[in-house]
């Protein structure tokens, strides 16, 4: 009994302690009325307004969408491009934990919580969209399984996918509330939960593609191929990537007071890694590309408007910026690859709009484009990740050097294995 | 058997299905369909006027020359719509609703089992299971689910074929209201041969060609035609192949992918992680 209550006042004074230091680091950092806060803060408010609207009246009281775009911005851009954005994390853990290149270890957390972020928010904005939003958790603890449809698979995958991000950003968070034992515990799974990661993120970046499989007779013949889930997996790989160059750009400028050294003399090096990647995979997507239009005899639509709009994404957007990359890791050019990495994302914002917007019934007379209200509400999404993003970088050790005991704990573990193994040795040594 | 005698047996199979075997006679319940043929529809669109109240839609207009000016499409307030056509100079109405494919694109893209394809033959909608999610207005190839955009809590909202008037034994509203029997409700096989019957008997007011018979997988819903079908906006580029085939193969890489991936990264990581212990050991030795 005494011991019990013994441990549960302690509970109670660790939860007290934590709850203070929480309230503490909730209060911003910095100047409170710069003109980044001030438009983001005007643009959230406005977009939680629209939303009210969206939720009492219905989703065409604010967005353009109709019975023939049953989808617009805010599955097209929001969730199809941002999920291909936050690729970067499981190109990323897999060169870092799988590969174990060293090199990349410095930006891993960055674009952990990037990923992590970006799926928190983009596929989140999914519930936005849903328009019985209250029926969501059927396909998960229902007794509705649809397991024949695609949009199964991806919204699954991206619940159990955020979980594995969070378990794998988790340690910064333990290192941060000072949890040593409870960093300890969450290091040990960070392997296993990259390996399911990256398993779960072939299947939905190639799942969001799929989703289309069933649009057949709607999507423009330049864009529908049966290669679709495919062709974005390939592409998730350098958009992903691509994302993670030109993040990495802002926020050395941005969080310039919490880069470690680590970083900051790395950076050079792993953009231009990052580049030839990325030109490897471009070339991949390319090829791909090649085959589908030569097997697809697509050359027959080339000669009109649609023709010429593919053209421009796959020459300007996917052609150009890899022989850019290229060119930018050969010459040693940063700034080169910025440029190609930013020409690479909006390629894939193009492609991606093409598919779920652009070329979905591009017969039809009456065509969608999004209403202001929309793209507020997409900028909304945008600017809370932002905001997020700055709180956790800005009190976590995610760009800056983890704390000393985290680094001895690393340094311990590995220790450990080793005297294992050669005390074991020493056992087999006495035996013989 | 002539039309009125065809009409009889069907409706007694309608009856037997329904009301006495539904219990005991249920796994070998054949699929239920619509024919329709636009030969004999004249426009009247009684079976818009007694679809709207049999499922509690707004009553349509009934300015018959003003709606025909243009041609309509099915929404959320009105799940069947008669066109009409001007080919060679002569009048076609096509009546349009959910065409209850055999294996659904819409049922296939549900996440949720909201929609699905009853035994008997309808496609109907669940909305205590529906997120909202409009997937199978994304899949649905001649795009019949409708939403409600305009509402706090939306249906998607289509043809059932009468589902609810089907368990009691009666036939679906459109039918039985049609005057010139160019809507007919009964078993898709004895459909499909009545059909055959008018094409070859009166072969020539009809093309050689039942639309939905094969189209995507087949089709609840039957359509006959004196002229070529394009002529009437039917889509022709659909295939035969049934929708959820399209994205079988994916569904059928996952678990594949589900399995090997993860031992294959597991191996990878071992691979690489292996050489490193093993030079650190003999460092360890060092000491």
């Amino acid at each position: 009994m005494g011991t019990k209550r013994k441990s549960f006042s302690f509970f109670a004074s660790e939860f007290k302690k934590f709850f203070k230091f929480f309230l503490s680091e909730l209060k911003p950092k910095g100047k409170i009325l710069t003109p980044f806060n001030i438009i983001t803060g005007i643009i959230m408010l406005t977009g939680a307004i629209l939303l009210v609207i969206r939720f009492a009246f219905g989703l065409g009281t604010i967005t353009n969408l109709s019975q023939d775009y049953p989808w617009g911005l805010w599955i097209g851009f929001d969730v199809i491009t941002g999920v291909a954005f936050a690729g970067g994390a499981y190109v990323l853990t897999f060169i870092v934990y799988i590969m174990r290149v060293e090199k990349y270890h410095p930006i891993i957390r960055v674009t952990v919580l990037n990923g992590f972020l970006a799926y928190v928010f983009y596929a989140g904005a999914l519930l936005l969209d849903l328009g019985r939003p209250w029926n969501v958790i059927n396909p998960i603890i229902g007794n509705s399984f649809g397991v024949s449809s695609v949009l199964f698979l991806v919204a699954w995958h991206f619940l159990l996918y955020m979980l594995a991000e969070f378990i794998e950003f988790s340690p910064a968070a333990a290192e941060w509330l000072g949890w040593k034992k409870i960093r300890k515990v969450l290091t040990t799974l960070t392997l296993g939960t990259v390996i399911f990661g990256i398993t779960l993120s072939t299947l939905h970046q190639s799942g969001l593609g799929a989703l289309y499989l069933m649009a057949k007779s709607k999507i423009h013949p330049l864009w529908y191929t049966e290669f679709i889930p495919i062709l974005f997996f390939v592409s998730s790989i350098f958009a992903g990537l691509s994302m993670v160059i030109f993040e990495g750009s802002i926020s050395h400028k941005v969080f310039k007071h919490r880069i470690s050294h680590e970083i900051h003399k790395s950076h050079n090096d792993i953009v231009i890694g990052l580049s030839k990647i990325c030109a490897g995979a471009m070339f991949v997507y390319i090829f791909l590309k090649a085959l589908v239009f030569i097997h697809g005899k697509q050359w027959i639509y080339l000669n009109s408007g649609w023709g010429a709009w593919f053209l421009i994404e796959i020459i300007v957007f996917v052609l150009v910026p890899c022989f850019l990359f290229i060119k930018g890791y050969q010459s040693k050019k940063i700034n080169l690859i910025k440029i190609s990495a930013v020409l690479t994302l909006v390629g894939i914002i193009l492609n991606r709009l093409n598919v779920s917007v652009i070329a979905f019934k591009w017969y039809e007379a009456v065509r969608y484009y999004p209403t202001w209200m929309e793209i507020v509400v997409t900028l909304a999404v945008i600017s809370a990740e932002i905001w997020v993003f700055r709180w956790i970088v800005n009190r976590m050790p995610i760009l800056s050097d983890m704390p000393d005991w985290a680094k001895r704990q690393d340094q311990l573990g590995e220790i450990e294995i080793v005297t294992q193994k050669t005390e074991s040795s020493k056992w087999k040594v006495s035996i013989t | 058997m002539d039309r009125r005698n065809f009409l009889t047996t069907v409706g007694m199979a309608v009856g037997a299905t329904f009301i006495g075997g539904n219990a005991k006679a249920s796994e070998n319940v054949e699929m239920m369909g619509i024919l329709i043929d636009t030969t004999k529809c004249l426009g009247c669109r009684s079976c818009e006027y007694s679809c709207a109240e049999v499922n509690k839609l707004p009553e349509p207009s009934d300015d018959s020359d003003e709606l025909y000016k243009s041609l309509r499409k099915t929404s959320e307030n009105s799940w069947t719509v008669v066109n009409r056509f001007e080919v060679n100079g002569n009048e076609i109405f096509v009546k349009e609703q959910c065409m209850h494919c055999a294996q659904p694109a819409c049922a296939a893209a549900c996440l949720t089992k909201a929609m699905y394809k009853t035994k008997e033959g309808p496609v109907v909608w669940d909305g205590s299971k529906c997120m909202g999610c409009r997937f199978c207005m994304i899949s649905c190839p001649f795009d019949v689910p409708k939403f409600e955009y305009f509402s706090a809590n939306p249906k998607i909202s289509k043809c059932v074929m009468c589902w609810e008037r089907l368990e009691k034994g009666e036939l679906p509203a459109c039918a039985e209201n049609c005057p010139t029997e160019a809507v007919v409700f009964g078993k898709r096989s004895d459909l499909i041969h009545e059909a055959n019957r008018r094409i070859y008997s009166e072969s020539d007011s009809y093309v050689k060609h039942i639309y939905g018979e094969h189209e995507v997988g087949g089709t609840g819903v039957l359509y006959l035609s004196s002229v070529p079908f394009e002529k009437l906006k039917f889509r022709n580029d659909l295939g035969n192949d049934a929708y959820p085939e399209l994205t079988k193969e994916f569904l059928y890489a996952v678990p594949v992918i589900l399995t090997l991936f993860p031992a294959f990264l597991l191996a990878l990581s071992n691979s690489t992680k292996r050489e490193k212990s093993l030079t650190e050991s003999e460092g360890g030795n060092g000491h």
